[in-house]
């Protein structure tokens, strides 16, 4: 501790070498931010996805529908507990740029199925008693700048016509990776209304009493509907997120690259920045020598500045990373899962200590060999 | 008394036997020969003799950077040339006081931060430490450049920051590796009263290399460095005890 303002001194002597490192190590570690907030927009459906909810699909394709007559069959099936369904719309509102999900939905069983969303009773009341109305995710209604009570027109991309809904009600999620930009209206009113396609729904979810049992319940669902117009696949909810994630290809992969390139580079700069920091001051980490400093005290010294510099440029980028995605999500909407957990802030400083150390460990192991004699006739 | 046949005894830094031999490539140079020394508590000794002579080589074994190729160097009782690195070390930092000639102070800390090194080192409050930095450099005359940066400094005031710091630990002895070789005349003066009163009020015990005979008058007993070996050349009447 008492070391601390020699430290610092040391890291002051030449300023704008410093601040280019701390620098270095606040760009890589910005990026590394932005990297896991990517690959979280991506996976975060994954990470959240409940254990104990199964999704039956058409077998032939999400796009294909399902029987609403399933229901009651699957509801007999043993370890299955509750049961609720939904339909893509696939609307816009104004324009095509503005993307988000509407999903119809079942409004006697949707909220229970889904209880990480947190839904005011008396919005809930009043969204279910509107044949037109509408809830909505806090981060759409952010985005478009709704009200409770607003009337917001979607137009239909495959289905026609500009379809008006009364905003009842806002939710927000319990989880800062709950995906709050969807937009739920009643399914019995777009069963009516559609043209086309009634009385089918675009998937179930299923809740089951036993995580452990999901095996065994998907293989039952799926023998209920076999030889039947309508064959299913059904899967839990964490293996249909991964299979999404899987259509965008290989980005944990992609993201590791990337991110191990910036990192090595990040080690080579400060490794030279602390080997001439080291070199330069022979003479003076001599005299701490002849004086009574131990060996291992000029090799600790090396690497605290190069911690210290890798703490605070580390501790740099996180923050701008985090203040970034605090601004919100630049695709306005498209990346439900737009954040930074502490748990990537944490990885991020451990990663940029690390590396410090790494850095500096070669200058401060010459630092520590450097012999008193040597240094001093080196003049 | 200060001897260097090789018969005191009870003194305060003894030498016996003394080589050092360098390899520079296939040939061996042999530095020191055989070079005997006794000093004792509150002398001041001067070392002369030609460039390459190896006066910093036996400067730099007697304070515990270099180690001899073979004899044996005994200060208050401890042998120091068998001890281990580490141990080396903390003998260093409670026995000698350096003064080099160049290289000296840390430029990014204060005069009052360089004189307080040593002292990081020991046990000692903040109080206290602030309490040894004030004194070593009220001895030294520089009270009034305790927050001033090397650079802010003379040459002549460098030096004495130097002298501070190699004295706030209180040490056994200072090796002063031609202090004055970098100063102009006034200031090597004011430098050589300075070590003299530190020999003569504060009872310090100084070895200095030198190749200035004028500096060198100031110490008590001046030794020539021939062929590896010490050689009497003067010895004042006053001082040494
Ligand atoms: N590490 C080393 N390797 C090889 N030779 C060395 C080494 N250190 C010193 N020498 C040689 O030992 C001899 C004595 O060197 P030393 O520095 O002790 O002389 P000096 O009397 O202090 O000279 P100067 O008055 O120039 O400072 C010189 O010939 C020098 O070249
Ligand atoms: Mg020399």
């Amino acid at each position: 501790m008492r070391f601390l303002p020699f430290i610092f001194a040391n890291l002051f002597r030449k300023k704008i070498r410093t601040v280019l490192t701390v620098g270095s190590f606040a760009v890589a570690l910005f990026l590394f931010g932005l990297l896991f907030v990517v690959r979280g927009a991506f996976t975060g459906g994954v990470d959240i996805a409940g254990a104990d909810r199964l999704v039956t699909i058409n077998r032939t394709s999400i796009i294909q529908p399902l029987p609403l007559s399933y229901r009651d069959r699957l509801l007999k099936i043993r370890g299955v507990k509750q049961v609720t369904f939904a339909n893509w719309f696939g609307g816009v509102y104004q324009d095509e740029r503005n993307f988000f999900p509407q999903f119809a939905v079942d409004t006697d069983t949707m909220r229970q199925m889904f209880p990480e969303f947190r839904i005011a009773d008396d919005q809930w009341q009043a969204f279910v008693a509107d044949r037109e109305g509408a809830f909505v995710g806090e981060s759409t209604a952010k985005r478009f700048g709704w009200k409770i009570g607003d009337r917001i027109p979607i137009r239909g991309t495959f289905i026609p016509g500009v379809w008006e809904f009364n905003i009842r009600g806002i939710y927000h999620g319990t989880r800062p990776a709950d995906d709050t930009t969807q937009f739920w209206f009643h399914w019995k009113y777009f069963d009516e209304r559609k043209p086309f396609g009634k009385g089918f729904v675009g998937w179930y979810t299923i809740r089951i009493d036993n995580p452990d049992r999901a095996v065994e319940i998907v293989k039952a669902i799926d023998q209920e509907f076999v030889n039947s117009p309508w064959e299913t696949k059904t899967d839990t909810e964490k293996a249909f997120a991964a299979s999404w994630v899987k259509q965008f290809g290989n980005i944990q992969f992609l993201i590791l690259t990337i991110g191990g390139v910036v990192f090595f580079t990040l080690l080579l700069v400060t490794g030279n920045t602390m080997a001439i920091a080291v070199r330069e001051r022979i003479g003076e980490l001599a005299v701490l020598k002849a004086i009574g400093y131990s060996d291992g005290f000029v090799l600790r010294l090396v690497l605290a500045e190069s911690l210290m510099v890798a703490a605070v440029g580390g501790a740099l980028g996180m923050s701008l990373a985090k203040l970034f995605t605090l601004a919100g999500d630049p695709t306005r909407g498209l990346l439900p899962f737009f954040y930074l957990p502490a748990s990537a802030i944490a990885a991020g400083i451990v990663t940029a200590l690390a590396v410090g150390i790494v850095a500096g460990m070669l200058p401060a192991i010459s630092a520590m060999r450097l012999r008193v004699v040597d240094a001093l006739r080196r003049v | 008394m200060v001897r260097v046949d090789g018969n005191g005894n009870s003194s305060l830094i003894c030498v016996r036997g003394l080589d050092k031999k360098y390899q520079r490539g296939s040939e061996e140079i042999h530095v020191l020969q055989g070079l005997n020394l006794d000093v004792e508590k509150g002398e001041f000794v001067a070392f002369m003799g030609p460039s390459g002579s190896g006066k910093t080589t036996l400067l730099n074994l007697l304070g515990g950077v270099d180690v001899p190729t073979r004899g044996r160097i005994t200060v208050a009782g401890d042998e120091i040339t068998h001890m281990s690195g580490s141990k080396l070390t903390n003998w260093r930092a409670r026995h000698v006081g350096f003064v080099f000639q160049v290289f000296n102070l840390i430029p990014v800390l204060t005069a009052y931060q360089n004189v307080e090194l040593p002292l990081l080192l020991t046990k000692l409050s903040k109080a206290e430490r602030r309490k040894h930095v004030g004194t070593a450099l009220a001895v030294v005359d520089l009270s009034d450049r305790v927050d001033h940066y090397p650079r802010q400094l003379s040459g002549g005031q460098e030096q004495r920051v130097a002298i501070a710091r190699a004295i706030v630990s209180d040490p056994t002895f200072l090796l002063c590796d031609e202090p004055t070789g970098d100063l102009d005349r006034k200031s090597a003066d004011q430098i050589m009263t300075l070590i003299e009163r530190l020999v003569e009020e504060y009872g310090k015990t100084v070895l200095m290399v030198t190749h200035d005979p004028l500096v060198a008058k100031r110490a008590h007993t001046t030794l020539h460095l021939e062929k590896g070996a010490l050689v009497e050349a003067a010895t004042k009447e006053v001082g040494a005890s």
